[in-house]
């Protein structure tokens, strides 16, 4: 079935009816969150109660909107946090792993590369419970040994960091990867017939070339952080980051501040997606 | 190879190194070596597989496990058929803006945390919800009906969260198929359903594989799905992993159960790249 072919009047319209209810399926969850943002009743379901602002900028009790509930700023400063180390970390090795598989041949490198895919294949929550395991018998080891204290590899935000960092840093390579391939290897050369020192041409003419894709990278390690939850669920300690806080209101039952804090996050993270796919339409 | 360039490499290798083997390989090893220790005193362990044994003497345990398993596999065959027409649809019957336009909405919702998209079903089917009070508007139901806390709302819930990973592969895939192909197969009198089974299936091939293969890898860790959307007696194995670490306190079992679950993970991603002549590299570093 192409555009050039044929096709009866009902087939052609049973189909787009099929999209079309697709589209709303995809939409309804969302939309839903977002009306409710706006309802003036303690409870995030029907009936309409008529408009609010309340559960955004309301200060007085039940109607305590997110710029005032102070468990969800610490919970999203806590994120953001979480979020800019994570980013920095992958990008990091992210390009060096690119510059890596692109531009060296080296023995085991098809084996490192499978290696570097693991993580994609590894679900969260084991990746979580592995590092959990993993620092806490190091720290038993340390602490038996040196009678010190090691609470960094204790639950908590070290933790969320280097779990988060442990499979985010694959995307990053994957997508840093892709666009150091494209690069014409003779402008290096240029640099360097020019009497530039090797360092020296990486830095003023590759890693230029490579910031869309670095700084789309980054974007996209900060969405995926902001987002995560099976593998912070099992690292994280008394610093609660922003989804996990959110479960735990969710679980208790919930007012419309949940709806607001999602309606906030939807907007962040939509502007986030549209910002890491200009980035990598800058590449072309 | 110079000594410098030699010096460069081993510095490119080095945090490489270091992220693998700190956080991927040590730490499974470490699950591993756990998940055979029994506990037979204040930190004195043994090693033996009793944790295994306990798992495969207690059904509640290995039911569970099954259940997510037959699960994720239902959930990844209703993505597929749910997702390929609007894929097809996309790649093959819009052109331009649209496309982008198209391609975009289902994006976005992908983007949003999995906890606001279950929280938006928990809106709309708990019995105080959207879906219960326009089925009682429209007269189609007397009274209040609950749609949250079964299997049916967890199989929602999964498919809405890993359809998006099926259709991105199948867009791209179905991208790269030269409509004259299906025009020639007309042309030599083949029918839509045999061009479909011919042509488009087997260049969609490797779209579809690693579709499925995220979706199932998805719904098997999936933890919020279905402990926010599925009743008491909806237990998923994430569920008890969880449960035996946090709450119970016996990371031995947890281990074991932990292992249990990536041993399945890894074997359903080998079978899939085995049946379809595919590597890991293809189907996972585009």
């Amino acid at each position: 079935m192409i555009p050039t072919i044929p096709q009866t009047k009902l087939l052609k319209w049973s189909y787009r009816a099929y999209v079309t209810l697709f589209f709303v399926y995809l939409a309804l969850p969302l939309t839903v969150v977002s009306v409710f943002a706006f309802n003036n009743s303690v409870f995030p379901s029907l009936p309409w109660e008529g408009f609010t602002m309340a559960w955004f900028f309301g200060t007085e009790a039940p109607f305590i909107g997110v710029f005032n509930e102070r468990s969800i700023m610490r919970a999203i400063g806590t994120s953001a946090f979480v979020a800019v180390w994570v980013a920095g970390l992958a990008v990091f090795v992210g390009t060096c792993n690119a510059f890596l598989f692109v531009r060296h041949d080296f023995r085991g490198k098809g084996f490192l590369y499978i290696l570097m895919l693991l993580p994609l294949i590894i679900p969260g929550v084991i990746l979580g419970i592995s590092i959990l395991v993993f620092a806490s018998s190091v720290a038993n080891t340390l602490e038996d040994n040196t009678e010190m204290w090691f609470d960094a590899l204790r639950p908590g935000l070290v933790l969320v960091i280097l779990g988060q960092f442990s499979f985010i840093t694959t995307f990053a390579t994957l997508v840093i990867s892709a666009r150091l391939q494209k690069f014409d290897t003779s402008l290096e050369e240029a640099a360097l017939n020019l009497g530039a020192t090797k360092w020296g041409a990486v830095r003023q003419i590759t890693l230029p070339f490579l910031l869309p894709a670095i700084m789309g990278a980054g974007v996209v390690a900060v969405l995926m952080s902001f987002e995560n939850f099976n593998t912070t669920l099992m690292l994280v300690g008394s610093d609660s980051p922003l989804t996990i806080t959110m479960f735990d209101k969710l679980k208790h039952g919930s007012t419309p501040v949940l709806n607001a804090v999602s309606l906030l996050l939807m907007i962040v993270s939509a502007g986030l997606g549209l910002l890491a796919l200009l980035f990598q339409r800058g590449k072309d | 190879m110079t000594d410098k360039s030699k010096l460069g490499f081993y510095l490119l290798l080095m945090p490489l190194l270091l992220w693998l083997i700190t956080l991927i390989i040590l730490p499974h090893i470490g699950l591993f070596m756990v998940s055979i220790s029994e506990k037979i005193g204040v930190r004195q362990y043994e090693t033996g597989l009793g944790n295994y044994a306990v798992f495969f003497n207690e059904p509640l345990y290995w039911r569970t496990f099954a259940r997510t398993a037959f699960m994720s596999i239902f959930t990844t065959v209703l993505t597929l058929v749910l997702g390929f027409p609007v894929a097809y649809y996309i790649a093959k019957l819009t052109r331009g803006r649209t496309k982008t336009t198209l391609f975009l909405m289902c994006l976005i919702p992908f983007w949003v945390s999995e906890l606001v998209r279950t929280f938006g079903w928990m809106i709309l089917l708990r019995e105080t919800g959207v879906l219960s009070n326009f089925l009682q508007y429209t007269g189609v139901i007397g009274g209040p009906v609950e749609f949250l806390y079964n299997d049916g709302a967890i199989m929602v819930g999964l498919v809405y969260t890993s359809i998006l990973f099926m259709i991105v592969p199948l867009v791209t895939t179905l991208d790269s198929l030269d409509d004259s192909l299906i025009e020639a197969g007309y042309d030599l009198g083949g029918s839509g359903y045999s061009i479909m089974r011919e042509i488009v299936i087997p260049h969609a091939m490797p779209g579809i594989v690693s579709g499925c293969i995220v979706v199932f890898m998805l719904s098997l860790g999936n933890y919020l799905t279905p402990i926010l959307l599925g009743g008491k007696d909806s237990l998923w194995f994430t569920g008890l992993i969880y449960t035996q670490f946090i709450t119970r306190f016996n990371w031995e079992l947890g281990s074991a159960f932990g292992f249990l679950l990536l041993a399945l993970s890894s074997t359903i991603v080998f079978l899939g790249l085995k049946l379809s002549r595919q590597s890991l590299s293809d189907t996972m570093g585009r």
